[in-house]
């Protein structure tokens, strides 16, 4: 009791910005040679065997987009009154994923939550692989690929224009921004890190590519400035778009005057869900990096309890929003809108409603407890029930529609063979870009994190040689 | 107008121990009257621009103007291809249907911005720059590792080999190296 007091007294005396955001007290050098190391070693066995397996998925992947260029549509399980399947299914599921990156990178940025310093460019990267998968998933069920560029305002043959008061088109739009600003902002995070890659390579090639991809940085003060304001700006405009991508998804299905779809819940509840989502596959490749890569300092526990807390309040906002849909529905009198809610808990898709519930509602519950929250073996886990059951959420919202106004109508939507190869192929082509990113570049911002080291301070009171000495 | 590309003869670097000393360093070059001086870090350092006696950067202000050009095409354009060049109607909404544009002019507001953050950053620095008389030292790549450099250039009114190197020498600099585009 009496050392539980000292602590807290002690916490109380330290300013908040002096708790060691990374742990093990590295210096600037360790933190450099800990995470260039990776991409300047000897590729590991265990990358050639997970790419092995990654790149074959996506091999199924190329050849099942082939064969619905050249079969159509008719591959897929899709009829009406379930007209969209596992395209916008999967589409939702992606580019959901995508949105703790920007969470990550902008809004905790600008709330001067350092500690995310140790995961953002890892999230940044997640971000722009999961828009990438979700990407191909409204190209490909167009249908007629070859005049897929009349989704974009250029003059074409019929001289006609896209209708512009069309959700799908806002999604044209919303997606196109969210990718190109992602990737812009995952780029101006990398410039002062491939300055370091190119100063450390003695591979006459990898010098050239570093070199010109890091333009010539030489971490001057007249660079920084104007650099920290270009990456403040970004974080600034990526902050509205982690609320307005998956409302602008949601919009899809709401601006739809289906029951069960037609809600205004649905903006604030996919954002919520997206965050949730998000954050539990950064935790799942956290884990796998962390264990497989060492960096235990830099993902160190203190980053992943918060994720999880995150996961927490996102995923009591997501069960509090499918009791609420239930609610609305009941008090709205509507008996279509009653019978469809009732349908999803208890018709022929229950299973997949009651598996969403399950992971969705009950897993992130276990956070409360500080034992399960800081325990590696059950975060990871949790991470990848979280990750089924949002993707089933999304599965439910677009599958129980089989039951329409109209009986004779009614079917039981099941997914094809070339439906699963293109999720499986999604998962293979995301894993790849994924092991290419953490070959290939520094996966933490090595710059930002020495920022926020104690000695990083101007009026660090400490010896700084002491903290060189270590290294040599 | 500023010169695209700005031509550097020599540069004088000295290399510091910590980010306090390089603080106080650039203090006192600016105390001394130097212009043309940087202070390269593998980090920013938080109050560095202050000591440097360096403004406030102007890309808010750029980006701002251009963001609002890209609300104003943005609205431009829906208004064109849906009220003018060919209107439809659609599900009865008016050819210029205000809250349905709003999606799509927002997206390009911030594309338009984001791309300029990125772009003007990349001008105002006056990148990609690949050859710099910095880059012939050996002892300058750790800049981005854990060491601090000052680096003067010739271009500064004050600048003199001998006299500058000693000055850097008195406010603590280490390891003085003059370097010349080759």
């Amino acid at each position: 009791m009496a050392e539980l007091a000292q602590t807290e007294t002690k916490a109380l005396q330290e300013p908040a910005h002096h708790e060691l955001l990374i742990t093990g007290d590295p210096s600037f050098e360790q933190v450099t040679d800990s995470v260039s190391r990776i991409v300047e070693g000897k590729t590991p066995k265990a990358w050639w065997v997970l790419f092995g397996i990654s790149s074959s998925a996506t091999l199924l992947l190329l050849v099942a987009i082939a064969y619905l260029f050249w079969e159509g549509i008719g591959i897929w399980g899709l009829n009406v009154p379930v007209a969209w399947g596992l395209a916008i299914v999967n589409l939702v599921f992606w580019i959901g994923i995508g949105h703790a990156g920007t969470l990550i990178s902008a809004v905790l940025f600008l709330l001067r939550q350092r500690w995310r310093t140790s995961i953002n460019r890892f999230a940044e990267a997640m971000t722009i692989f999961a828009v990438i998968c979700a990407l191909i998933f409204p190209a490909i069920h167009v249908g007629r690929i070859w005049v897929v560029y009349y989704i974009f305002p250029i003059p074409n043959q019929m001289s006609i224009w896209p209708n512009f008061r069309s959700p799908l088109l806002w999604d044209v739009f919303a997606f196109g921004t969210y990718f190109t600003v992602s990737l812009l902002f995952w780029y101006v995070g990398l410039i002062p890190d491939l300055a370091t890659l190119r100063e450390r390579t003695t591979n006459r090639i990898k010098k050239i590519v570093f070199g010109v991809l890091s333009l010539g940085w030489h971490g001057g003060n007249k660079q920084w400035k104007h650099y920290e304001m270009a990456y403040l700006i970004l974080a600034a405009i990526a902050t509205p778009l982690v609320l307005s991508v998956h409302s602008i998804v949601s919009m899809d299905f709401a601006v739809s005057l289906l029951p069960g779809w037609h809600t205004t819940i649905f903006p604030p509840y996919f954002v919520a869900g997206a965050i949730f989502s998000g954050f539990a596959m950064v935790m799942t490749l956290a884990i796998l990096t962390r264990a497989t890569l060492g960096l235990k300092d830099i993902f160190n526990m203190r980053v992943l309890e918060r994720m999880n807390l995150i996961m927490l309040v996102t995923g009591s906002m997501v069960g509090y929003a499918y009791a609420m849909e239930f609610f609305i529905a009941w008090y709205s009198g509507n008996e279509y809108e009653m019978f469809a809610f009732v349908n999803r808990a208890f018709g022929p898709y229950a299973w997949a409603y009651w598996i969403m519930i399950s992971c969705n509602v009950i897993v992130p519950q276990f956070f409360w407890s500080k034992r399960l929250r800081t325990n590696i073996a059950f975060m990871f886990i949790a991470s990848i029930l979280i990750n089924i059951g949002m993707w089933f959420e999304r599965f439910v919202i677009v599958v129980t529609l089989s039951r329409d106004y109209l009986p004779s109508a009614w079917g039981y939507y099941t997914p094809t063979f070339w439906d699963i190869a293109i999720l499986i192929g999604s998962f293979g082509l995301f894993f790849s870009l994924f092991l290419l990113f953490l070959r290939f570049l520094p996966m933490a911002a090595m710059s930002e994190v020495k920022g926020v080291l104690p000695q990083a301070d101007p009026h660090y009171a400490g010896n700084i040689q002491a903290h060189s000495q270590a290294v040599s | 107008m500023m010169k695209l590309v700005k031509k550097i003869d020599r540069v004088i670097l000295a290399e510091f121990g910590s980010p306090k000393e390089l603080l106080k360093a650039a203090e006192k070059m600016r105390q001394e009257g130097y212009k043309e001086f940087d202070c390269h870090s593998p980090f920013h350092i938080h109050g560095m621009d202050a000591a440097m006696g360096l403004k406030r950067s102007p890309l808010g202000y750029i980006v701002f103007a251009f963001a609002t050009m890209g609300l104003l095409g943005a609205l431009g354009l829906q208004y064109w291809t849906s009220a003018v060049d060919y209107p439809l109607v659609i599900s009865g909404k008016p050819f210029f249907s205000g809250p349905a544009f709003v999606p799509v002019v927002f997206a390009l507001t911030i594309l338009t911005a984001a791309i300029t953050a990125v772009v003007g950053m990349i001008v105002i620095n006056r990148l990609p720059r690949l050859r710099h008389p910095l880059f012939s030292s050996d002892r300058f790549g750790k800049f981005s590792d854990g060491s601090f450099f000052i680096s003067v250039e010739s271009s500064d009114k004050k600048y003199n080999d001998a006299h500058t190197a000693g000055f850097l020498k008195t406010i603590g600099g280490q390891n003085i190296e003059i370097l010349k585009d080759e």
